[in-house]
């Protein structure tokens, strides 16, 4: 857009109509400015069309929603207020779904950047096979999530794949699915495992555009390798860090269908996130009305949390600086 | 606002159909197609089905298509809301029996008494009572309960003799076909054979209606007949749970939580479930047989799913719809139905009817599980709101299924989580 603002103030000036008569004194309306604008418009308007369409007005009409008791079955659209706002605020169920959000987001945010950025970091070495490394790790990013999930199902049975191993090894693996902590944790690795290629990915090609010479630089000042990657990786890479936290916290807040065939919110309530409880509500129970009121929630969550984000960049973001 | 304007639109229709009485409406609106949304994707099902279909369209020319489309059994009624929320209800619908009180209480269904009532040679008496007892309300019905299951035991013969163990077969000539003699042999095959012993089908700590056709053996129910009060702390339930959960944890008669194992692939020993799965048996190299349940302490008992059809009043084609479930499920059809299905009709209700269609059963399988099982059973747990309550209570019961659970405590409280939605 300021490319666009920059050509048409620069080409202002109303030009004689070419072979024209005198030029009238009035501005001519189709200018090249305008036209430019016109342009410019049309190839926005598929993507604000899309946009209106299919996110701000889903978006409204979700509001909208939230308002309402909506009961599919009995047909009934009933204008309610702000009942479900305040049966949101009373909601016995609510505290517990949102501590499991916490530690469910929390845990998958910590431990995918953590393990993306070791294996970035690793695979960075100039060694032999690295390039067999890269592409089994980022393998899960293409696989069908529902299929790996229902695999993952079956391996992390009493008597499945990950305790028979376990078992090899002499440990006693846990029941994964069956405890309320290990379900939780079950559900974090398996997504952290799905999706942690793609950070990888991201958290490479920022290392490898981090210039050499500055390490070089730092090993004839003596610095330690911990002190390398602390002093210069860190900064240098650190726009992908916010990038790659911005997305991870989000799809964290948003996972779904990992729950859903895993564990279905249970055992309890223990893996019951805000996304599978307004599904719950909505799609199960028959409650469209709350189920949009929780979907408002879920969205002012993620979007003070990527306010947040955006706003701190310029603390601790090297090039914002 | 468009679903307001859809929901409008359809509901005119509707008057506009019903008004017109059934048949001349459907003329002059042209070819209509139908869709009925099913829970069965087995093939033998939807030829049946298609083969029905097509007859009714050879002498209505106004019915250009019908279709069957099956929805995963998981999520079929999620699935079923959300077409319907969506604007795009099917004509026609398989409804489970636990949401058959909010299917029919809502008003989501269209009436169907005056339409198979004044079908020639329908035969609206035939129907049992007991079958049709879930899908009345104000004297009206709003389901046919095209299936009316009973659950019964299917046994695999070849584990239960490498176990050494007595067969339910053996048990019940010896009159000893008891919970406890069940879970002897349950427990023997599981630990002799390395496979599982008595696995609940659909049940997977998940699905605990399913262990209703346990609990009832002991005189005890989930609710109250009116829906009013809790029954999972009655000393009866209490009880029943107890048992299960030694049969569970201390004789390992079941196989534990988060352990798959699927008796139609010959992994168990015995498996409940209904004997509409008898289908699944067709190929089985291992021998097989089917009783009814054991006997609980208070004696005999069945439990029985349903399945009802209804027409969906948002749907398009209400009254098309309505007429099309007429001939589907009159005498004739309902005889071809009866070979999957065990159908409400009374008539029906013979082994030596039953016989003919179920060629895996004998007849005296058919009697003692099926006929006998209609005639007594207690449907599963079916309440309105029941999504809600079945997950309240799965949540609750979770605690239950660890080996040093406090089974009165654990049952205490799922009756506190589920009192205020009863209470609605």
């Amino acid at each position: 857009m300021p490319v666009l603002t920059d050509n048409v103030a620069g080409r202002a000036e109303p030009r004689p109509a070419p072979g024209g008569t005198a030029a009238s004194p009035r501005r001519r309306w189709w200018t090249s400015r305008r036209r430019d604008q016109l342009a410019g418009l049309l190839f926005v308007t598929p993507q604000l069309v899309g946009t209106a369409l299919f996110v701000l007005l889903p978006l409204g009409l979700v509001v909208w929603y939230s308002l309402h008791e909506w009961n599919v079955l009995a047909d009934t659209f009933d204008f309610v207020g702000t009942d479900n706002y305040r049966e949101l605020v009373d909601d016995p169920k609510l505290p517990g779904v949102l501590r499991s959000t916490l530690f469910f987001s929390v845990g998958l945010v910590v431990f995918n950047l953590a393990l993306a950025l070791l294996l970035a970091v690793l695979l960075n070495q100039r060694l032999r096979g690295t390039v067999v490394f890269r592409t089994l790790f980022f393998s899960p990013v293409v696989v069908s999530l529902v299929a790996w999930t229902i695999v993952w199902g079956f391996l992390l049975q009493d008597n499945g794949g990950v305790n028979g191993v376990a078992g090899a090894v002499g440990l006693d693996g846990p029941n994964w699915l069956r405890g309320e902590w290990t379900a939780l944790l079950s559900v974090i690795v398996v997504q952290v495992v799905k999706n942690v290629g793609l950070n990888m990915v991201l958290f490479l090609a920022a290392l490898q555009g981090v210039p050499a010479e500055l390490y070089e630089a730092a090993r004839v000042e003596g610095a330690s390798r911990w002190t390398q990657f602390r002093r210069i990786t860190v900064p240098l890479i650190s726009p992908t860090i916010l990038l790659t936290s911005i997305i991870t916290v989000v799809g964290a807040l948003q996972v779904f269908a990992q729950i859903a065939v895993l564990t279905q919110g249970g055992p309890g309530t223990s893996t019951t996130v805000l996304v599978y409880y307004l599904y719950q509500q909505a799609f199960q129970f028959h409650q469209f009305g709350y189920g949009s009121t929780l979907s408002v929630l879920l969205f002012l969550i993620v979007l003070t949390l990527t306010v947040v984000q955006w706003r701190m960049r310029r603390k601790w973001v090297f090039h914002e600086q | 606002m468009r679903k307001r304007l859809t929901a409008v639109v359809a509901l005119a229709a509707m008057l506009g159909l019903s008004a017109c009485g059934g048949g001349d409406s459907a003329g002059s609106d042209g070819p209509v197609s139908l869709r009925m949304t099913t829970w069965s994707a087995n093939e033998a099902h939807l030829k049946l089905f298609n083969d029905i279909a097509a007859e009714y369209q050879s002498s209505h020319p106004n019915v250009a298509k019908i279709t069957f489309d099956p929805i995963p059994f998981e999520s079929y009624t999620t699935t079923l809301t959300t077409q319907i929320a969506g604007g795009n209800p099917p004509d026609l619908a398989w409804v489970l029996e636990n949401a058959a009180p909010d299917f029919v209480s809502s008003g989501a269904l269209l009436p169907l008494d005056e339409t198979l009532r004044k079908t020639d040679g329908y035969g609206f008496d035939e129907l049992a009572p007991a079958a049709t007892k879930l899908w009345q309300a104000d004297g009206k019905l709003y389901g046919y309960p095209f299936s009316t299951s009973p659950f019964g035991i299917f046994v695999n013969t070849d584990l239960v003799k490498a176990a050494g163990a007595k067969s339910p077969a053996e048990l019940i000539a010896a009159n000893a076909w008891t919970w406890e003699n069940a879970v002897t042999t349950a427990s023997a095959v599981a630990a002799r054979t390395g496979k599982a012993g008595l696995v609940v089908r659909d049940f997977d700590y998940k699905g605990w209606d399913n262990l209703s056709t346990i609990w009832t053996g002991w005189g005890a129910q989930a609710w109250s007949a009116d829906g009013k009060t809790c029954g999972f702390n009655a000393h009866e339930m209490v009880d029943a749970m107890t048992f299960l959960h030694q049969a569970i944890f201390t004789a390992k008669a079941l196989p534990g939580p988060g352990t798959a194992a699927d008796f139609f692939a010959g992994e168990a020993g015995m498996t409940i479930t209904q004997i509409s799965r008898a289908s699944l048996l067709d190929k089985q190299k291992f021998g097989w047989d089917l009783v009814p349940l054991p006997a609980g302490p208070k004696g005999n008992y069945s439990v029985i799913g349903q399945g009802g059809m209804g027409v969906l009043k948002k749907g398009k084609h209400a009254a098309v719809a309505a007429d099309f479930l007429a001939f589907l499920t009159n005498p004739a059809n309902s005889a071809k139905l009866a070979q999957f299905f065990p159908p409400p009709r009374t008539p029906l209700l013979t082994a030596a009817t039953l016989a003919k269609t179920n060629p895996l059963l004998k007849p005296e399988q058919l009697q003692s599980v099926v006929i006998d099982g209609i005639a007594n059973g207690v449907v599963k747990p079916n309440h309105t709101g029941q999504a809600e309550l079945s997950q309240a209570v799965r949540s609750a019961l979770d605690p239950m299924w660890k080996a040093d659970a406090d089974v009165r405590g654990v049952l205490d409280g799922v009756c506190s989580a589920i009192n205020p939605l009863l209470a609605k």
